[in-house]
């Protein structure tokens, strides 16, 4: 985009380098979730997050878009380390979209609401303007006629894909989806899945936290095994589910093939 | 199957149904009379017995004698319009100081500590102090200072006083409310860019006010109550006025005009309450389904 950056084989897009989390720390039930994550991620990436629940998927996620703080480690955006004290935190979330698991739309918004909010406020974009490019979006993801409605009218998907055009507004650099079908009734998830798969045909570089082996294989660049709060194996999906060079991936493998979900 | 053979739409009613409907009318006829009689029974049997008891006379002479309605009635009016008055003032002053002191008091992070414990200090202050004596100190108080600048006005302070201490509970009851907005709420508004105070504000405290309306309402019940508590510091508010014309007259009807004044005003605001909590009620449990 920026000719006086330098270009991306150099820095990667996103860089999470030594990232120690440990929640409630000095406290009884401290819980130590990232145990020195490495990770890079290069741009128009697909890197997917994969490994049981509690293996602190949704914590990397969380830290990226510095809704939580890390207590070791940096975390480099365009080669910039953002988990350095005195970095605005505000600035960095408008260059990152998030998509949660239970979406969490403002309930007492509209969907059209919903979705321009952030351009509206964060990002200062009019309200006319915010309001077009909202309804374009929303066209595209099949929700033209829903922008009036509340969220509680509208199905799981809907809601979803809501969330991902809220998300898509400010045209992030980095899109973070945190297991974005796990609430979603069986019925309901490719629907999900085809704008996150359309998305990614678009280039755009995204980190996905999914129980969705199947998907995982078919749109990653990259598939990454958590396990006790590193990245105990990473490689291209193909490779990683045939051929699993670590014990712990196998037997994960193993457990969700035997469920059925790969 | 029953689908298979549906009744012809304009069969006519049967003579079995229309026998049925002819007597549920007249139950329901009979229930209504049944009530009718019980309370006229009831009440009018209370009235006839409170009426005939030897000391009626007295009572009705003391408490609710004609004249001294029609005597007092216009000076107790006046105050209660001056009641209503105070009563709007304190109402809206309490609104907006009660959620400064709740979005003071839910600000995070280490730099908010001063305005958290300022929030803190503030509630447990005017919710520790006993109103009367809030509106005495302020009332009295502080005009007796003769401080160049500050209003000297009992009515000035009986409101600002009313104003602190109902802002101190009511700040709770929104805090209650904001701490009930889930946390995801704050976290996917902070996502989006937005700074702290506008998570709040566009995101989490519409939620919060919503999640409180029937509590807040319950409170400006009672603070219209609690206005007259300002009459102690000599503002010729409704009780105020029935205490003037008893202080000359020796006859308490005055109170009784005040009495029904508030009455007049309270019943229908409770009514709202209890509408507004039933309808809010429905909703959200339809919007559940």
């Amino acid at each position: 985009m920026n000719s006086s950056k330098p270009p991306d084989s150099v820095i990667p897009k996103l860089e999470l380098a030594g990232v120690h989390k440990t929640y409630g720390r000095r406290t009884a039930n401290e819980n130590r979730v990232l145990n020195g994550i490495d990770l890079i991620v290069e741009n128009h990436q697909v890197v997917c997050l994969i490994g049981p629940s509690g293996c602190g998927k949704s914590t990397i996620l969380r830290c990226i878009d510095l809704l939580d703080t890390i207590d070791g480690g940096q975390i480099r955006l365009d080669g910039v380390d953002v988990t350095r004290p005195g970095t605005d935190a505000d600035a960095v979330r408008r260059r990152i979209g998030i998509v949660f698991q239970a979406f969490n739309l403002f309930p007492h918004l509209s969907v059209l609401d919903n979705v321009t909010l952030g351009a509206r406020r964060a990002h200062g974009v009019e309200r006319s303007v915010a309001e077009q490019r909202a309804h374009d979006l929303l066209e595209r993801f099949g929700l033209g006629a829903k922008a009036g409605d509340y969220p509680n009218k509208l199905s799981g998907g809907q809601n979803q894909r809501a969330a991902v055009v809220r998300a898509l507004m400010a045209d992030p650099e980095v899109l973070l989806l945190d297991e974005v079908t796990s609430a979603l009734d069986p019925e309901l998830v490719a629907e999900v899945l085809s704008v996150i798969r359309e998305l990614a045909g678009q280039g755009m570089t995204m980190v996905l936290a999914t129980h969705e082996m199947g998907f995982a294989r078919d749109v990653a660049t990259k598939v990454c095994f958590l396990h006790q709060g590193r990245v105990l194996e990473e490689a291209p999906p193909a490779e990683l589910f045939s051929d699993p060079r670590h014990e712990r991936t196998k037997q994960f493998l193993q457990r969700v093939t035997e469920a059925g979900r790969l | 199957m029953m689908q298979d053979d549906p009744m012809p739409a304009m069969a006519p009613v049967p003579p079995a149904a229309r026998q049925r409907s002819g007597r549920l009318a007249q139950e329901g006829a009979k229930a209504s009379a049944i009530a009718v009689l019980s309370t006229v029974l009831f009440f009018g049997g209370g009235a006839w017995l409170v009426a005939s008891s030897p000391n009626w006379p007295k009572v009705r002479a003391q408490f609710f004698s004609a004249s001294d309605f029609r005597a007092s009635f216009p000076d107790v009016l006046d105050g209660f319009w001056l009641s209503i008055q105070l009563f709007a003032y304190c109402t809206v002053l309490t609104a907006v100081l009660a959620l400064v002191v709740a979005v003071m008091r839910s600000f995070r992070g280490p730099a908010f500590f001063p305005i958290r414990l300022l929030a803190i200090v503030f509630t447990d202050v005017f919710r520790g102090i006993p109103l009367i004596l809030l509106v005495l100190l302020l009332g009295f108080g502080l005009p007796a200072l003769r401080i160049e600048g500050l209003p000297n006005s009992a009515k000035f302070w009986g409101v600002i006083a009313l104003t602190l201490s109902y802002s101190a509970y009511t700040a709770e009851i929104y805090r209650s409310g904001i701490d009930a907005v889930p946390e995801s709420q704050r976290s996917s508004a902070r996502a989006l860019g937005l700074t702290q105070w506008q998570a709040l504000r566009f995101a989490i405290l519409p939620q919060a006010v919503r999640n409180v309306v029937p509590a807040l309402m319950n409170t400006v019940v009672s603070l219209q109550k609690d206005v007259a508590l300002i009459s102690i510091l000599g503002v010729r508010e409704a009780v105020k006025e029935a205490q003037i014309y008893t202080a000359s007259t020796f006859n308490y009807t005055s109170y009784m005009v005040a009495t029904l004044m508030f009455l007049a005003l309270s019943v229908p605001l409770t009514r709202l309450v209890d509408w507004y909590t039933a309808r809010d009620r429905r909703q959200r449990s339809q919007a559940q389904l």
